[in-house]
Order: structure tokens, then C-alpha cells, then sequence
């Protein structure tokens, strides 16, 4: 690739990154009262993604080889327990880290 | 005195925000570096990791990017690529219609920078009663844009001197969003969409494979949702 191909390129993962950001925002202008069926997926997407994005998170988890899994069970198990118990996010998050850390460095 | 107060805002809403940055701190610090290295060890010099994680900040496109610049000129196919990549952005954006709305020009810069961290913890932090909230979301976004670029770039220019035993940092993210996804659960009443959200994704991941169930898991999600509109819009209520 030339130089004005690679910025040909780059330009074009911008342009796709700020169409899927800003598209709700031009679609639904916050002057005009947005339609009910949006502002019912706005109520009850969030969960959802976040549920999502956990699994996405996993997507490159082998269940079947390697370690089966094990540290990522055990850990978010750490951060669910962690989190239920003093409900300190970093807290969670830092324990939950560590303790994958450790197993993958040590045990597996 | 008008000065200062003005100050005292800004400087409240940074305050708030920054704790609930940290661990996106030790996620993209990481993360960025990786990708810097990755940028660094296929040939491109530091600029690259620079400028596109200042003007890209979505991290998983980036990482496909350097690929796509290795390979053969296609930018239709980047564009598309990239859409079906980020497609999730659009459920964030109509999540944060109301969030976003009254923030002024800042409102700009909060699309701009609408990645998974900025839209988690915008949706979920607890915002006090005294601070700004446009200020406090600004604060988020920038932050989190700036931990990726200060990542991206040191990785692209250190990416041969660092060595040390990092393995298994990255899952500072997963842990994130567990605590994320919890906190939408203790807030909300009914469970259903997250459910829905965690059984339909998986089920997806297992039926089209790490690389290809997000679209289909969207859609998915998006169907459920809008067939289950009645009982659901009680249960939000």
C-alpha cells in the first residue's frame, strides 16, 4: 500500500466508526420527541448489551482445550462473589484480576 | 467569582469521575501498549498507533485495522468491515438520546468517544447530586480516550524494550463489565433483557463462532426485545 492508500484506509475505519456513533443522535434529534419504540429499546437494550459484552469478552474462551475455562470461571466467580459482598467496584474488579493473574501465571 | 466557581465545577466533576476510570486505566494502558506493540512489530512506526487510536478510540477496530493495512487496497470492504464491527455503537447511541441530551458542544466529543467503557460507565455511574453531569461524562470519555492514546503511543515506540509478566492483565476488562452488568442487575427490578442479553449472545457465540456471532446476537437481541414489547414495557414501568 501506497501512503495515500493507508490514509485512504485509516479514513475509511473512521468514517465507519463515527457513522455507528453518531447515526442514533442524527436520527433521533434531541429537539423532536423521540418515537416510543426507541425510547423503549433505550430503556431496555442496556442490560442486554451489557450481558453482550460479558460474552464478548469470553468469545475466545476454550472450553474444550487448554485449561477448559477454569481461570475465567474461577475469577468472575471471585468478582461476582466480591461484588455481591461489599459492592466496591474496583474492589471487584481489582480481586477478580488478580486472582486470573495468578491462576494463569502460576497454575495453568 | 464567576471564575471560580466555574473551576470548582470542573474540578468536582473530574473528581467524580476519575474513580470509576481507574480500572478502564489498567485495561487501555494495557490494551493500548499491546496494540502499539502489535503496530510496532508489523512494521509501522509509532505515528500510526498514534493518530489512530486519537482518531479512531475503538479498540477492537484497531487491531483489525492493522491487518487490513498489511493487506491489499480495499476500502469498501474496510468501510463495511468496520460498520459490522462497531454496529453495537448503535445501540449505545439510542441508550444515551436522553443521557446525552443538554450537554452543550460537549455532546459532540461524548458521541465521538462512545466506546463499550465510556457507554458502561455513563450509563451506570451513580452521578451526585452536586456535580455536572454533562462535565461528568465529558471527564469520562476524556479520560478513558486519553489512557488509550497515551497506551497506543508508548507501545509504539518502547513495543521492543518491554518485557515483564503481564499475562492475564487483560481480563480487567471482562471483570469490568461483570461488575457492570451487576450493577444494571441490582438496579434493576425484573431480570428478563439481561438475561435475554447473556442467553442470546452465548447462544449465538455457540452457533456461529468467536468471529462472527456479534451481528447475529444483535439481531437476535433486537427481535426478542421488540416481539416481548408489551409484557416488558410493564415490567419497566
Amino acid at each position: 500500500m501506497t501512503l495515500t492508500q493507508q490514509v485512504i484506509t485509516i479514513v475509511m475505519v473512521i468514517i465507519g466508526t463515527m457513522a455507528t456513533r453518531f447515526l442514533p443522535f442524527l436520527l433521533f434529534p434531541a429537539e423532536k420527541p423521540t418515537p416510543k419504540y426507541i425510547q423503549y429499546l433505550g430503556k431496555v437494550l442496556p442490560a442486554a448489551v451489557f450481558g453482550l459484552l460479558v460474552i464478548y469478552c469470553l468469545k475466545d474462551v476454550s472450553i474444550f482445550s487448554g485449561s477448559h475455562g477454569l481461570p475465567e470461571l474461577i475469577s468472575i466467580t471471585v468478582v461476582v462473589a466480591l461484588h455481591w459482598w461489599k459492592k466496591q467496584m474496583l474492589l471487584s474488579i481489582a480481586g477478580g484480576t488478580i486472582c486470573y493473574m495468578l491462576l494463569v501465571q502460576l497454575l495453568f | 467569582m464567576q471564575e471560580l466557581k466555574k473551576k470548582t465545577k470542573y474540578l468536582r466533576a473530574l473528581k467524580a469521575a476519575f474513580p470509576y476510570t481507574i480500572p478502564i486505566f489498567a485495561g487501555f494502558w494495557f490494551l493500548g501498549l499491546t496494540y502499539g506493540i502489535y503496530m510496532n512489530v508489523s512494521g509501522f512506526s509509532f505515528w500510526y498507533p498514534m493518530l489512530m487510536s486519537l482518531t479512531i478510540f475503538a479498540g477492537s477496530v484497531e487491531f483489525v485495522a492493522v491487518n487490513m493495512l498489511l493487506g491489499s487496497f480495499h476500502p469498501i470492504q474496510v468501510l463495511v468491515m468496520t460498520l459490522m464491527i462497531n454496529a453495537r455503537h448503535l445501540f449505545y447511541g439510542i441508550s444515551m438520546l436522553d443521557k446525552y441530551k443538554g450537554t452543550g458542544w460537549k455532546k459532540i466529543y461524548l458521541i465521538f468517544g462512545l466506546c463499550d467503557e465510556s457507554f458502561s460507565i455513563n450509563y451506570t455511574a451513580d452521578i451526585p447530586e452536586d456535580v455536572d453531569k454533562g462535565w461528568f461524562m465529558f471527564f469520562v470519555t476524556l479520560l478513558n480516550h486519553f489512557y488509550w492514546f497515551f497506551g497506543a503511543t508508548l507501545g509504539g515506540i518502547f513495543g521492543f524494550f518491554i518485557h515483564f509478566n503481564t499475562e492475564g492483565l487483560d481480563f480487567v476488562m471482562t471483570a469490568m463489565f461483570v461488575v457492570i452488568f451487576m450493577e444494571q442487575w441490582f438496579k434493576d427490578k425484573k431480570h428478563t433483557n439481561a438475561l435475554l442479553g447473556l442467553g442470546l449472545s452465548l447462544l449465538c457465540l455457540i452457533v456461529f463462532g468467536a468471529d462472527n456471532f456479534m451481528i447475529p446476537a444483535m439481531i437476535a437481541i433486537l427481535v426478542v426485545l421488540t416481539l416481548l414489547k408489551k409484557p416488558m414495557e410493564k415490567e419497566v414501568k
